[in-house]
């Protein structure tokens, strides 16, 4: 079953076309890698899925729903496609349990203690039960990025959208956030996940997609396009990650 | 012979002083107040992408942040009610002339803290279904607010001394009382010296307040005391 569909997606800044023309279903279930160098368009893409940054051209269906463009539409839209980013962007005036209530008090209009009470189950969830009093400027930034994981889940997300989750953190930080993640697709959970960890997109993912100029330059299983890519920017690129091992 | 200093007169008139304190205290409360609400309105309206909305909050706050106060007031006060009929107690006069001459600084003052707040704040807010409404009163503003008091606290103290100008209207605030009591008792020396005193420990106290406040925002570790 297709969660979303996306067709003819096209992304400009200025006269840079950064998406040219991408179409792409996301079946219920699905973990797809998106992987690509550096301004392939990865992170615009995730951006564009839910509307953090407007499309030019093209359309996304969620549920077979076109989704068009007014806010009220759109904020309905970002409930169910949880987003969880590079920089965490916690908010660093409340707790970490704020921060995952926030979303259920102000979007949700929860009463506050079903939310304290949704929001420790997840925070409980990623492990961090203990930090719930705990600002983010007094937490690991493999905390926050739990923390912000947390926050997403906690709106009972469709789809989760991961912009390079662990390209910010320190290397010893990166394995209990990739952890997280792993049990989450363990759950079943459909996901998209932009990231340079190869060998965790190796593992995790159900499909890989290889961006280059904004397009689908090649996808297939993970079997497929890590260990015997077909096209030669795809093989110049792992080429260029040689050092990852699957 | 060296000057007797004597303030015996003066404080015989404490409670035209204390009177004039009061209305000085009202004049830049109700501004600074009117001030803080009209100011974000301005601070939103130029922050709009509409120029429909933004140019004339911007016309609004270049004219009241570049003309003298004192022309400002006098518009008000003497220009007004010729112009289109509208007559103001001086007190109306002050409160009007200020509150948008505070607001157009307090405009600046907001626009640079809401645009101070990074980027991926809104992004976290919005991802999580929140309305630019939302984003703004629950997430944004918080942070830049926290960020502002220390350019509050200068605009208020500004504020506080300008509105000494209400005295060239007749309004009985702290100034005109000493004018006042200077010319009845002919000790202007130890008048306005005594003034100034009350200016200094007034303004001192509300400093100590503000920057108590501030250290109690700072818990949360962004902080702007160091």
């Amino acid at each position: 079953m297709t969660i979303l569909g996306v067709s003819g997606l096209t992304k400009r800044f200025g006269a840079n076309t950064v998406i040219a023309g991408i179409d792409l279903d996301v079946k219920k279930g699905e973990r797809i890698a998106v992987l690509g160098a550096s301004g392939s368009g990865k992170s615009t893409l995730l951006r564009c899925l839910n509307f953090m940054e407007m499309p030019d051209a093209g359309t996304i269906a969620l549920d077979g729903k076109v989704i068009g463009r007014r806010e009220s539409e759109l904020t309905l839209v970002r409930q169910r496609i949880g987003m969880v980013f590079q920089q965490f962007n916690l908010f660093p005036h409340m707790t970490a349990l704020g921060n995952v209530m926030e979303g259920l008090r102000t979007v949700r209009r929860m009463s506050k203690p079903d939310a304290r009470a949704r929001a420790e189950r997840e925070l409980a969830r990623v492990g961090l039960a203990d930090k719930a009093a705990h600002y983010p400027a007094h937490l690991s930034g493999g905390q926050k990025q739990r923390v912000a994981i947390a926050r997403a889940l906690a709106m009972d997300p469709e789809l989760l959208l991961f912009d390079e989750p662990t390209s910010a953190l320190d290397p010893e930080l990166v394995g209990e956030v990739l952890g997280v993640i792993r049990a989450l697709a363990e759950e079943g959970r459909t996901m998209l996940l932009v990231t340079h960890e190869l060998g965790f997109a190796y593992h995790v993912a159900t499909r890989v997609i290889f961006l280059a100029d904004g397009t689908i330059h090649e996808q297939g299983t993970p079997d497929e396009v890590l260990k015997h890519p077909r096209r030669e920017r795809t093989q110049a690129f792992l080429a260029r990650h040689k050092e990852f091992s699957l | 012979m060296a000057y007797q200093w004597d303030f015996t007169p003066v404080f015989a008139n404490a409670d035209l002083l204390a009177q004039g304190l009061v209305n000085t205290l009202k004049v830049t409360g109700v501004s600074l107040a009117c001030g803080l609400v009209l100011g974000l309105g301005f601070a939103l309206m130029r922050l709009s992408r509409q120029r429909l909305v933004s140019w004339p909050a911007g016309f609004v706050i270049e004219v009241f942040r570049t003309t003298p106060p004192l022309v400002q007031l006098f518009w008000f006060f003497f220009a007004l009610p010729l112009i289109v009929g509208i007559e103001m107690t001086p007190l109306l006069a002050a409160v009007v002339t200020f509150s948008i001459q505070s607001a157009a600084f307090f405009a600046e003052v907001f626009r640079a803290g809401i645009v101070s707040v990074e980027r991926g704040q809104w992004d976290g807010a919005r991802a999580i279904g929140m309305t630019h409404g939302q984003a703004l009163r629950r997430i944004v503003l918080p942070q830049a607010v926290k960020r502002m008091i220390p350019a509050f606290m200068e605009r208020a103290i500004e504020l506080m001394k300008t509105t000494t100008l209400v005295a060239t209207i007749a309004y009985a605030d702290l100034l005109f009382a000493a004018n006042e009591i200077a010319q009845k008792t002919f000790r202007p020396l130890e008048t306005f010296t005594v003034v100034a005193l009350i200016y200094f420990v007034v303004i001192t106290a509300f400093s100590l307040a503000a920057r108590q406040l501030e250290r109690r925002l700072a818990v949360s570790g962004e902080s702007t005391v160091h």
